[in-house]
């Protein structure tokens, strides 16, 4: 081996160069991270810090509606937390978007296998139907449903017509109305991230656990299950995030009372009551329950793969 | 069945961009509206001191903001500021810029307060959101001498509690809140509001979203003149019945204007509703719904142009307002939104442009009618406030 002789006068140079190629080194992630952090820093600290700030204040004595000054009152939490109406909205909001989570996962883990493994030749097609829904506005076909779940729509006059249910039977407006709209609305963004895993699923290992005397049960259990996780994960936080903070299928498939999610609180304190404070206190409340719960849930679940 | 779902189609369609469709407000315009509103800070509460100098007559322009499907349009234009702008040189920019009255408010009360110009000479809003405007000393005053025809208003509208004589608006459209029922299941009809709490409609009774409109029907059914200050004890007492009946589940819903589909589909069979929007949906849909303002009255609500504090263009706006006033103009709005005109005049002339519609209680409701409704006096803001917080409570939000 020839190794390159570096005349010794010139180790200097070299040496001051490769200070400056480290410099550069070290500051390159940070610039390509830069855009990015960025955005972070405009469209999500700032408005958050704003959101905090502002659930902080108290109206302006003798001020206009909607005018409020920086007083840290941190009682604000205490004073909106302790009413019964937001603390319901809250907990039912957590309640609605769990049941539709699971009822998500139930539906959209068959539907994903056999679109991944089963369907052959049809795979394309069935993706695309399962992506369809989204060329229609979300809340044209939230609309669709009261039809559907309306007194005299196909569903409840097919059950009355069977004679399973009584003639007074209604579905909408319920809270089953509502789960049942959560579900619906948020089925693809649980199929795709688990689709995504199980297309990517070796099926040799599969077959090896089967050589191996593993059941077919044994071995979804064991092999598949496990390492589709990635996908449960991400389709579970895709629909259950999102759901929790939801309000046009509280709003459009529920009644008033009993069926109010948080969303619609947040919004007709912000719009209709110009209460800033009691509406961003809600707002940073759900957001850090929200943050609090995915966190134990990834911690739990491992985020090794997560897509 | 499929004719039937196409229909559902378009009507929600159309819920959605009606003059109510307070969806496209709470999605759309709320995100940004909410950005706009952020700042809250403190400021004078009474820029009303000095309006800007008059420029009417070297910029010749009168930016006007309206709700959706509020004006006569035929192939993407509106042919009455057409003939407005060949009549008078005035360039109109005609924007549908109002989707909800509060997201409106969250969009331009800061530059208000602050003074700068709002992008509009003319903004067209609810009574209650008018009386607002009002109290906060963002309107300009109407020059009485430069829009003669105010004096063609209706009787009813010209003495309004929160602008008494019309100093600071002029109604633009109205239209009634009353109570509504399915003609083939109630075939002998309301009367009353206790009508509603007839044990047949169990479940099936939906009421306004819009606190004035239910709340003033409930009212009044209790012999409160809704017209004067309402008292504490009063405005309980009627929330007391509404919760009542809630919470029994006679009422199934409070709900804005997409208790259409409600109504389409069988849900609702009566409720405290809109007659604009039962006009529509009996052309649409068969003549299946009555319509009856309740004994005891229901409640007359209207939009009504005026002129923020910012606007430079006074004179032009005056006389934009002045030509919606005379009445052959007016009539033709009407056979195109089909509220209640506010006009008086307008029915003759609507005589040579549709008699059929001429005869419509809907748009030319007779006097007989038009005593029954009243409008919700103005609150104070601290009233106000207090108000919408216990009606939200009420409805659960």
């Amino acid at each position: 081996m020839n190794a390159p002789v570096v005349p010794v006068p010139a180790a200097g140079v070299q040496a001051v160069r490769s200070t400056k190629a480290g410099t550069r080194r070290r500051w390159t992630p940070y610039l390509l991270l830069l855009p990015g952090l960025l955005w972070l820093g405009i469209f999500f600290i700032i408005p958050l810090a704003s959101l905090l700030m502002q659930s902080l204040q108290t109206p302006v004595p003798n001020g206009l509606a909607g005018q409020f000054q920086q007083t840290w009152r941190f009682q604000n939490y205490i004073d909106t937390l302790s009413q019964p109406n937001f603390y319901n909205a809250m907990i039912r909001s957590f309640t609605y978007s769990f049941i539709a989570t699971v009822l998500a996962l139930l539906i959209a883990y068959p539907l994903a296998y056999a679109i991944a493994l089963r369907a052959g030749r049809a795979k394309p097609l069935l993706l695309v139907l399962v992506v369809a829904p989204f060329f229609v506005s979300f809340i044209l076909r939230t609309i669709a449903w009261k039809q559907v779940l309306g007194a005299e729509g196909p569903v409840v006059s097919t059950l009355q017509a069977l004679h399973l249910v009584q003639q007074n039977f209604t579905i909408y407006p319920s809270s089953a109305a509502v789960i049942a709209g959560l579900t619906y609305n948020f089925l693809p963004f649980m199929t795709l991230p688990i689709f995504a895993s199980l297309d990517r699923l070796d099926t040799r290992l599969v077959e090896a656990a089967n050589d191996l005397y593993a059941g077919n049960l044994v071995a979804f259990r064991k092999v598949t299950l496990p390492l589709t996780m990635p996908g449960v994960v991400a389709g579970t936080l895709l629909t259950f995030i999102p759901a929790s903070g939801d309000y046009i299928n509280s709003e459009l498939l529920g009644g008033s009372v009993n069926t109010t999610m948080i969303g619609k609180v947040i919004d007709s304190r912000f719009l209709v009551l110009s209460d800033y404070p009691a509406a961003s206190v809600l707002s940073f409340t759900l957001m850090s329950i929200i943050l609090a719960a995915v966190w134990l849930y990834v911690r739990k679940a491992g985020t090794e793969e997560l897509v | 069945m499929a004719r039937q779902e196409m229909d559902s189609q378009v009507s929600a369609l159309r819920s959605m961009m009606s003059r109510r469709g307070f969806f496209g407000a709470a999605g759309a315009v709320g995100a940004a509206s909410v950005l706009a509103a952020c700042g809250t800070g403190g400021g004078s509460a009474n820029p009303s001191a000095s309006f800007p100098a008059d420029t009417s007559a070297a910029d010749k322009l009168v930016r006007w903001a309206n709700w959706t499907l509020y004006l006569d349009v035929d192939k993407g234009k509106y042919p009455t500021l057409e003939t407005f702008k060949k009549q008078t040189g005035i360039n109109v920019d005609y924007r549908e810029d109002v989707d909800d009255n509060n997201s409106f408010w969250g969009k331009v009360n800061g530059q208000l307060r602050t003074r700068k110009d709002i992008g509009y000479d003319i903004v067209t809003l609810t009574d209650w959101m008018a009386n607002r405007m009002i109290q906060y000393g963002y309107t300009q005053p109407l020059d009485a001498a430069k829009v003669p025809n105010k004096s063609n208003i209706l009787t009813a509208l010209a003495n309004v509690a929160f602008d008494p004589g019309r100093q600071r608006t002029l109604t633009w459209q109205s239209g009634f809140a009353g109570l509504v029922w399915n003609k083939e299941k109630l075939p002998k009809g309301l009367k009353t509001i206790d009508d509603l709490w007839q044990p047949a409609l169990k479940g099936k009774v939906t009421v306004l979203s819009e606190m004035r409109d239910t709340v003033g029907c409930l009212l009044l059914s209790q012999g409160v003149d809704i017209t004067k200050p309402i008292s504490d004890a009063q405005f309980a007492t009627a929330l007391e019945l509404l919760s009542k009946q809630l919470s029994s589940g006679q009422i199934y819903k409070v709900q804005g204007n997409q208790y259409k589909n409600d109504l389409i589909n069988g849900t609702a069979w009566a409720g405290i509703l809109w007659s604009g929007d039962i006009f529509q949906l009996n052309a649409e849909n068969g003549d299946k719904w009555g319509f009856a303002l309740p004994e005891s009255g229901g409640t007359l609500w209207s939009d009504n142009m005026m002129i923020p504090s910012t606007s430079s263009h006074q004179t032009d706006a005056m006389k934009l307002m002045n030509y919606y006033y005379e009445p052959a103009v007016a009539a033709k709005v009407a056979a195109y939104v089909n509220y209640i005109c506010p006009v008086q005049g307008a029915q003759a002339e609507m005589e040579k442009i549709d008699p059929k519609l001429a005869a419509s209680e809907f748009i030319f409701p007779s006097a007989d009618t038009l005593a029954r409704a009243k409008t919700f006096v103005g609150l104070e803001a601290a009233q106000e406030t207090s108000f919408n917080d216990q009606w939200l409570t009420a409805i659960g939000q």
